[in-house]
């Protein structure tokens, strides 16, 4: 029978095999073996009008943070490169922040209604989630910026006397990616939310634990998963925003993705762009595998 | 004064963020729409109902041109993402933990875990280099990489369903000597049909939305609507981008209304 079961056996691992061989075709050729590619452009040599010529060089690398002096030739440090990485992490992280400080009571709420109604505040949450982030990026603009709808209306009531000029502005990409990454983050903490034992609060209380005890000692400790992946789900696609800082911070307030592009287009350095794509592949695969090792020792210890 | 119920449940301030967090979602959206019905051409002052920027836009060469593709694009995608998706579903929920499974679902969900502006470089150097070497420049190329990166959100459906469905009707079947075939024909595609739609739609709306991918590897006069939008965009804001993004807006919101029809748990 041993050899039954152990025919059977070979044969399912082999139809898992087979029937996931097709999707892996698709994702290795425009998904995964593309990356191989962009790792290897890295290391050539610009070509004049864009693309590359096949001889082995590092100036794609050293350009991330280096460039050469107009007058002797020598290697100095690139601030202006070095300053869209500190925009980039810097936004990003404030980003993050601000989207668990307005997202965690936002996913509270939704998790501590009734059946019904959480059914439908949730939807409400996963309908920005699904919408084109061009069109929210544009919605957002067409309130923010300078002859838009807020001052505009500010004007009239007489709040302000001149327009609040935002419109490319740090502040304005902060806003806008605040308000298309929201969704990222309050979707994590609701799902947590939603298995978390309220008796514990009742048990808090009993022990005359007041209302900000409850929170800190509590209610944080015990959702921590939730806000490091709504952490993570946040800060990742913020570091390689392009669509939202393109619209906001209108060209001139890059981030890296913006940064990359640039490569590929006026800049004509395609090693160069390659070598900041890899870059930024590698800061996001630590922050993923930070991800997976903080969750996996929980569960652990859980 | 009548003091309020206490609920344990309760803390201080946070339903009144959550009301403010909900404003704040939809006030932006509400106002493009209405906008798009505005007769005069600022974004900023009403001054009266009119449809004109829909029939600007509807007559508009290059919006046909970019809504033709855009839904080609869509539709194929989200046909053959499905149906990889379909297949690698049935592949690895049907046991469980056996060598190579992680390997398996890193590689299916690597569309979300690169950043998109990476994948986007990444399949504009391959297909600059197709494209020069076998001069092929349709849409063949934009159909593929979006199957590609709708592959997770069309698998994650059918792979639930799949979870949560009860194998005893298989092996039921298998013991009325039905054939593997019959029994996937008779028994297992008929309950995972509505997940199967359901993924399919994630599918479609994610290749309507994308932007970034197709900006990169499009070839000239494939604009599908987000690419030309964004195109617009860097010129002056013209209030026919509101009509286009509240049609696609409307688009997606029926989509999604679809999708949680047929996925609804039934009580």
């Amino acid at each position: 029978m041993a050899t039954l079961e152990e025919e059977a056996e070979v044969q399912s691992r082999r139809n898992a095999w087979l029937l996931s061989a097709p999707a892996l075709v698709v994702l290795f050729a425009a998904a995964a073996g593309p990356l191989i590619i962009v790792l290897i452009y890295s290391f050539l040599t610009p070509a004049t009008y864009g693309n590359v010529e096949w001889i082995f060089s590092l100036e794609g690398w050293k350009g991330i943070v280096f460039q050469h002096d107009i007058f002797s030739d020598n290697l100095v440090l690139a601030d202006a490169n070095l300053v869209i990485f500190w925009r980039s992490v810097k936004l990003s992280f404030i980003t993050t922040v601000l989207t668990f400080l307005v997202g965690f009571p936002t996913a509270w709420f939704i998790a501590t209604r009734s059946p019904r109604a959480r059914a439908l505040w949730l939807f409400l949450i996963t309908i920005p989630f699904w919408t084109n982030l061009l069109i929210r990026t544009f919605a957002i603009n067409q309130i923010i910026r300078n002859e838009g709808v807020l001052n505009t209306l500010l004007l009239k009531v007489g709040v302000i006397s001149e327009p609040i000029r935002l419109t490319y502005t740090d502040t304005a990409l902060l806003i806008g990616m605040v308000y298309v990454y929201l969704p990222l983050m309050v979707l994590p903490l609701f799902a947590t939310i939603d298995r978390f034992d309220m008796r514990l609060l009742e048990a808090g209380y009993d022990l005359y634990a007041n209302r900000w005890q409850i929170l800190r000692r509590i209610i944080l400790p015990i959702t921590r998963p939730g806000i490091i992946a709504g952490s993570i789900l946040v800060f990742v696609p913020c570091l390689g925003a392009y669509v939202t800082p393109r619209i906001l911070g209108g060209g001139k307030n890059m981030m890296i993705g913006n940064f990359i592009d640039l490569q590929f287009g006026q800049g004509q350095n395609w090693p160069l762009g390659s070598a900041l794509s890899i870059t930024l592949l590698i800061i996001v695969t630590i922050a993923l595998l930070a991800y997976v090792r903080t969750i996996g020792g929980e569960n652990r210890h859980g | 004064m009548a003091r309020r119920s206490f609920s344990v449940t309760d803390l201080p301030g946070f339903s009144t963020v959550a009301m403010m967090v909900f404003a704040a979602l939809y006030a932006p959206m509400v106002v493009l729409v209405v906008y798009s019905f505005n007769q005069g051409q600022s974004p900023a002052t009403w001054e009266g109902f009119s449809l004109d920027w829909y029939r600007v836009a509807w007559a508009n060469d290059e919006v046909k041109n970019a809504t033709v593709n855009s839904l080609i694009i869509a539709t194929c995608a989200a046909i053959l993402s499905t149906a990889l998706a379909t297949l690698a579903a049935l592949g690895t929920t049907r046991r469980k933990g056996f060598k190579g499974q992680t390997f398996i679902y890193a590689m299916i969900n690597q569309p979300l875990m690169v950043p998109e502006i990476v994948t986007a470089v990444a399949l504009l150097l391959v297909t600059a280099a197709i494209k020069k070497s076998t001069g092929y420049t349709g849409l063949g190329y934009l159909i593929v990489a979006h199957a590609a990166f709708c592959i997770p959100f069309a698998y994650l459906p059918i792979r639930a369903r799949l979870e949560g469905m009860d194998l005893t009707l298989e092996t039921a079947a298998a013991d009325l000597y039905a054939s593997p075939w019959q029994t996937f024909r008779r028994v297992t595609l008929p309950l995972l049909a509505p997940a199967i739609f359901a993924g399919a739609m994630l599918a479609f709306v994610t290749s309507l939305d994308d932007v970034v991918i197709t900006e990169f590897i499009k070839s000239p006069g494939q604009d599908t609507l987000p690419t030309y939008m964004l195109g617009q965009l860097r010129r002056a804001m013209k209030p026919d981008v509101n009509a286009i993004s509240t049609a696609l807006l409307a688009l997606t919101l029926v989509l999604l209304s679809l999708f949680y029809l047929l996925t609804r748990k039934k009580d």
